[in-house]
């Protein structure tokens, strides 16, 4: 037993060496700081609150005086009560007199409801009710987060199934009982008779009804620019490829959860366990409920991961809110790991048929793209997003003068399907990829090469790609694609390593490399804004509308206060998820909270330090321009001789600033400051993906032995929260590409509800990812110049392992799937060798 | 996934275990050992037992020790304790290489070695190595004690002849020759997960030739079971790549896979054949490790 394969046991989740020795240098150095503790009398006792001061103090970690925060590498803020087992996730909260939900699920994949007898259930001590969609008739489907659309709000999903069930897993019945084995025993009991109506399994049958009156097809999304078909006629060469990426989505490690609770006193109704956009869900609760967002408050806990899935508005939050109305007390739920496999947001399903026209010297005149995707059994809270996105990024870093896709978006009696990381990108990648190692093939050009002839130069940004998504029109911000490609080559001796791989062939090894390249999207607009204020300690407090899934988002947003301040970070505590002490937000997702929630941020510190130090000015007897703050002091800007040494400290400031501070004079109250940053326009942050796999001639077993990325983040604010977010991704990616999959038996009876069936890479799975950050194209967009970091590990992960398989196996184009199982690869070898 | 109600029983000898088992035994009582696999079929409620009679509590049932040719291993030998060699000689360490292949590391912490016989995964490695080298299996209840053989034992897909009254109270394994020599391979799609197939060989070499040759095959069919053909195709002959290969091949044809749309069964004889190759590959290549 190795001890890579041994540690993978304690830890599951991925990561590579150099994070991880961060992050254990880090909790070695918090757990001695505590061993000493405690060896201490217990007047050290450990206090019972974390504070910013008591990292300091424990970590006895410090980060030089006066160096910017921004850009370095400081350990994060949240990571105390997460490894110190004091974190809150939903499960871990209980208020008393709770009631337990257990939803009873469709066990067909379409079928008509014949009866429903609750009545045995009923009858055991401790239920309380058992809800069909008869007692919920009165609250709407659950609405699209973006507006309405005619052609997808049929197919919404009711809180529950309303006559029709139509995938396995459809909510069909919730049980409120006192405990939640009692709750599980009754949904046992609760007889469900449903009529099986035929089902559809693919995105790819012929169109049909998928309900009475329904189309199987709801809308066609398209896109393009330039005369496709006259490229095509011009064309030297006609490249098409039929390519498919499997289902399969984020599976967070904390299932999903929520607490219901109703206080008649003040007439507020909470949802705890809230995560990724607790604002906007709150106002689509609100509708739903009929109720004023002021009286329904959302509380996010600690999140086990979101990953896009996490956070949506699903059936259960509702339930629970409604059932702590009604039954008049709170209503807990917890996801089990079966119902987050057949119940949470699927992902990724897409079948694309793709053509390139190209000319004799590589140039790539144009593309042309039909895809089917996936969607399910409803329309969720994103509608069309997904393709949408598909459609939108789908060209690439590639100038590609002429474009036309069209994405069919098919409802199927599976689970339904909507974002999950990098939505719309890793499938996108993974088809203009291919086509382009397609392309170089059929050219015997070199694959970078051809690369390289059809990339967007620098001297072309601002490009605007011709095309909108999600209702933004797409203009690639800045980069340098060709430089990022030379460099991703330099970093890894590029010849060397082809080489290298060719004698390691010529002595019968399967072994071989694939590139792939990306542009990203991230910063989703329009605006976040937040308060900052400053209390008589000097601690600072950042309220955001912002939300945390676990990314770093306290430590970064924190750094960026603390550089625009002058403060040291671990002073600033941030608030996010939490509607009740701000009343805007967009949350946590698409690449957004760094680039929007950190340039609120900053416009908001601007003001706060300008505010400081014209109050300091006037106790100080100096004028704002002589002063600077400085790690919580303002001090004489250096060179100032005349004032050196005086100061004055924030909370000090603060106080003077109190309603009832003498000093303040007729300034408005307290060191604080709201600040807002708004855009129309996302930023593109880009990069390449490399992998080195090697494939068991034997047993068809893919091993990925080097994982490289190549990513401008445009500026980075933490770097090493960037490779971890880099890192993740990766390690996502190639559960996508290798072993992940949801799937389906051709009646629509679900295959994967199991961990031991639905296959996570694991530590063993995942090589030591090398990443290269670069910052030569900053986003001119924003004051910082950030662009996003959550979904590069991700992106080109599909793409850059089928091109490795590829070369691995000298079968260029062979991997036209995903994921790439060894049974496939084993019929790949066996094809050859036949 | 919260199990249905159940009574729990902590004897604390082994008489007042087969006392309470044989009085729940009409009543779903089971035996709860390290809970690795019955635990998970109760939160799924696949399995309900009304009672469960847990042997953790009993003193002296994690024995280990060699006793006439034999080893003994007791109800309560956890799998971890063979991440070590246990016995001297190739057996020691054969279970070692072995353990490593038995689920992940907590897992192997709790699971003890006779759950998995009792258990009797079609992919159980434990199970493998019991048929391949002839294991006997000793059970008690208050009607007495029976030795069964291994052939006898396993009787399906987790199903064996111990009887619901019936404590499966240790498993005793013939000690190997000096001369022999034993191989394990198995493929999994990730670590620690169950097999997609497994092989395990032992043979005694003698003059530069393979005696005594028993060839097992796991995780392919109902049971694990030795594979005459591939076993005469080595029996009496010199090791050498060829002959392991036909071996291989002659296991491979042996066998009669399900065939599943994820796991075609001609992939499954391919997978076969790589691992009954790579088990002789090490069962000729391996040294000996140090015991303690
Ligand atoms: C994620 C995961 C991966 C795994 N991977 C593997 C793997 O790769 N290979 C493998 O072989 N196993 C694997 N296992 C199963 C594991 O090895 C179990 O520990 C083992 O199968 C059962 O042992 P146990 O002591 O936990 O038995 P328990 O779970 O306590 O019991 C299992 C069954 O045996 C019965 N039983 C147990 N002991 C006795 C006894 N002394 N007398 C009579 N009946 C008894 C019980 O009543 C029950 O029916 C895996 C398990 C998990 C959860």
């Amino acid at each position: 037993m190795d001890a890579r394969s041994e540690a993978s046991l304690i830890e599951s989740n991925a990561t590579v060496p150099k994070t991880a020795a961060l992050r254990t240098e880090w909790i070695e150095t918090a757990a001695l700081a505590l061993a000493e503790r405690a060896a201490r009398p217990p007047a050290a006792a450990v206090p019972d609150t974390v504070t910013p001061e008591r990292i300091r103090e424990e970590t006895g970690t410090s980060d030089p005086v006066g160096r910017d925060p921004i850009g370095q590498s400081v350990t994060r803020l949240e990571d105390l009560p997460l490894v110190r087992g004091q974190a809150r996730f939903a499960a871990d909260l209980s208020f008393p007199r709770s009631l337990h939900m257990r939803i009873v699920r469709s066990s067909v994949p379409h079928g008509r409801i014949a009866s429903i007898d609750a009545s045995a259930a009923l009858a055991l001590r401790g239920v309380v009710a058992v809800w069909t969609h008869h007692d919920v008739a009165d609250i709407p489907c659950i609405p699209l987060r973006e507006g309405k659309s005619a052609e997808l709000d049929p197919y919404l999903q009711p809180i529950l199934a309303d006559g029709i069930v139509r995938y396995v897993g459809d909510p069909v019945a919730a049980v409120f009982a006192t405990d939640p084995y009692l709750a599980e025993d009754a949904a046992e009991r609760v007889i469900v008779d449903i009529e099986s109506l035929p089902v559809i399994t693919e995105a790819t049958a012929p169109l049909g009804e998928f309900l009475p009156g329904l189309p199987s097809e709801p809308t066609i999304v398209r896109k393009g620019y330039g005369d496709v078909d006259a490229a095509f006629a011009q064309a030297d060469l006609v490249v098409e490829l039929e390519l498919a990426i499997g289902r399969h989505s984020g599976v967070p490690l904390e299932t999903r959860g929520a607490i219901g609770r109703y206080d008649a006193s003040r007439d507020v109704l909470e949802l705890h366990g809230a995560a990724k956009v607790p604002h906007r869900n709150r106002d689509a609760l609100a509708r739903m409920l009929g109720r004023s967002p002021h009286s329904i408050q959302l509380f996010e806990l600690h999140v086990g991961g979101g990953f896009g899935v996490r956070g949506e508005i699903y059936p259960e939050d509702v339930l629970v809110l409604l059932a702590a109305m009604r039954l008049e007390r709170p209503v807990k739920w917890i996801e089990d790991r079966y119902e987050s496999l057949l119940a949470t947001n699927q992902s990724r399903e897409q079948l694309h048929r793709v053509r390139a026209a190209v000319r004799a010297d590589g140039w790539v005149l144009a593309m042309d793209d039909e895809f089917f995707h996936d969607q399910g059994a409803y329309v969720r809270t994103h509608g069309d997003r997904v393709v949408d996105m598909t459609a939108g990024i789908l060209p690439g870093p590639y100038v590609l003068p002429n474009y036309r896709v069209a994405g069919h978006y098919r409802l199927t009696n599976k689970t339904p399907a909507a974002t999950y990381r990098a939505p719309g990108r890793f499938e996108s990648t993974f088809v203009r990829e291919r086509l382009f190692d397609a392309i170089a093939e059929r050219l015997g050009m070199d694959p970078i090469e051809l690369r390289r002839r059809n990339l967007i130069q620098p001297q072309q940004m601002p490009f605007p790609r011709g095309i909108d998504t999600i209702s933004d029109t797409i203009v690639f911000d800045s980069g340098d694609y060709p430089l990022l490609l030379d460099k991703t080559l330099d970093a890894l001796h590029w010849e060397d390593l082809k080489e290298s791989l060719r004698q390691r062939r010529a002595t019968g090894e399967t072994v071989g490399a694939g590139l792939a390249y990306f542009v990203e999207k991230s910063g989703l607009g329009p605006a976040d804004g937040v308060r900052i204020s400053v209390d008589f300690t000097g601690a600072v407090e950042v309220v955001t509308g912002g939300a945390s899934v676990g990314q770093g988002f306290e430590t970064v947003v924190a750094q960026i206060c603390a550089s625009t301040l002058g403060v040291d970070y671990r002073r600033v505590r941030v608030i996010h998820g939490q509607t009740n002490r701000i009343q805007y937000g967009i949350g946590a997702h698409a690449g957004r909270a760094t680039v929007m929630t950190g340039s609120a941020t900053h416009n908001a510190a601007l003001k706060v330090r300008a505010k400081a130090l014209e109050m300091a000015a006037s106790l100080l007897g100096a004028s704002a321009d002589q002063l600077s703050v400085v790690d919580g002091q303002v001090v004489y800007a250096s060179g100032d001789v005349a004032g050196a040494g005086r100061t004055v400290s924030l909370g000090d400031i603060a106080s003077a600033l109190a309603p009832t501070a003498p000093a303040r004079g007729g300034r408005e109250p307290g060191l604080s400051a709201e600040g807002w940053y708004e855009t129309h326009s996302m930023t593109y942050p880009y990069g390449v993906h490399v992998a080195v796999v090697k494939v068991d001639r034997d047993t068809g077993a893919p091993r990925v032995e080097r994982f490289f990325v190549g990513y401008d983040v445009g500026r980075a604010v933490n770097p090493m929260l960037v490779e971890g977010q880099i890192v993740g991704g990766v390690a996502q990616g190639l559960g996508g590409a290798l072993l992940e999959e949801f799937s389906y038996d051709e009646r629509g009876e679900p295959l994967a509800v199991t961990f031991a069936d639905y296959l996570l890479p694991t530590l063993a799975d995942v090589p030591a990812v090398e990443v290269m950050l670069t910052e030569d194209a900053p986003s001119p967009l924003n004051p910082l110049g950030i662009k996003g970091a959550g979904e590069a590990g991700i992106n080109g992960v599909g793409a850059a392992i089928a091109a490795a398989i590829d070369d691995a196996i000298g079968q260029p184009g062979a991997v036209t799937r995903l994921p790439v199982s060894p049974a496939r690869l084993k019929a790949l070898l066996r094809r050859r060798a036949s | 996934m919260k199990p249905v109600a159940f009574e729990y029983h902590s004897p604390h000898s082994l008489d007042e275990a087969l006392a309470t088992l044989a009085r729940v035994a009409p009543l779903e009582g089971r035996v709860i050992a390290g809970g690795q696999s019955l635990v998970p079929a109760m939160a799924f409620r696949l399995v309900r037992p009304g009672h469960l009679v847990d042997i953790n509590g009993i003193a002296g049932l994690d024995h280990l020790r060699v006793e006439a040719d034999e080893l003994v291993i007791g109800a309560c030998v956890r799998h971890a304790i063979f991440h070590r060699p246990v016995v001297a000689g190739v057996l020691g360490r054969a279970l070692t290489d072995i353990a490593a292949h038995v689920a992940h590391y907590p897992i192997r912490m709790r699971g003890t070695f006779c759950g998995s016989l009792a258990q009797a995964d079609p992919a159980s490695e434990w199970c493998l190595l019991a048929m391949t080298l002839g294991a006997r299996m000793i059970v008690r209840s208050v009607r007495g004690e029976r030795s069964i053989p291994a052939h006898a034992f396993f009787q399906g897909v987790m199903s064996t002849d111990i009887q619901p009254d019936e404590l499966l109270t240790e498993v005793r394994i013939p000690l190997p020759h000096a001369q022999a020599r034993i191989g394990f391979d198995e493929f999994s799609r990730r670590r620690g997960d169950f097999a997609l197939a497994m092989a395990l060989v032992q043979f005694d070499l003698l003059d530069g030739r393979m005696k005594a040759v028993r060839v097992g095959v796991g995780a392919v069919e109902a049971t694990a079971r030795r594979i005459e053909a591939a076993e005469q195709t080595l029996e009496g002959g010199m090791p050498t790549m060829d002959r392991f290969q036909a071996a291989a091949r002659a296991a491979a044809q042996a066998v009669d896979p399900s065939d599943q749309p994820q796991v075609p069964a001609v992939y499954r004889r391919e997978l076969v054949e790589s691992c009954v190759r790579r088990a002789l590959e090490r069962a000729l290549s391996a040294t000996l490790p140090k015991l303690p």
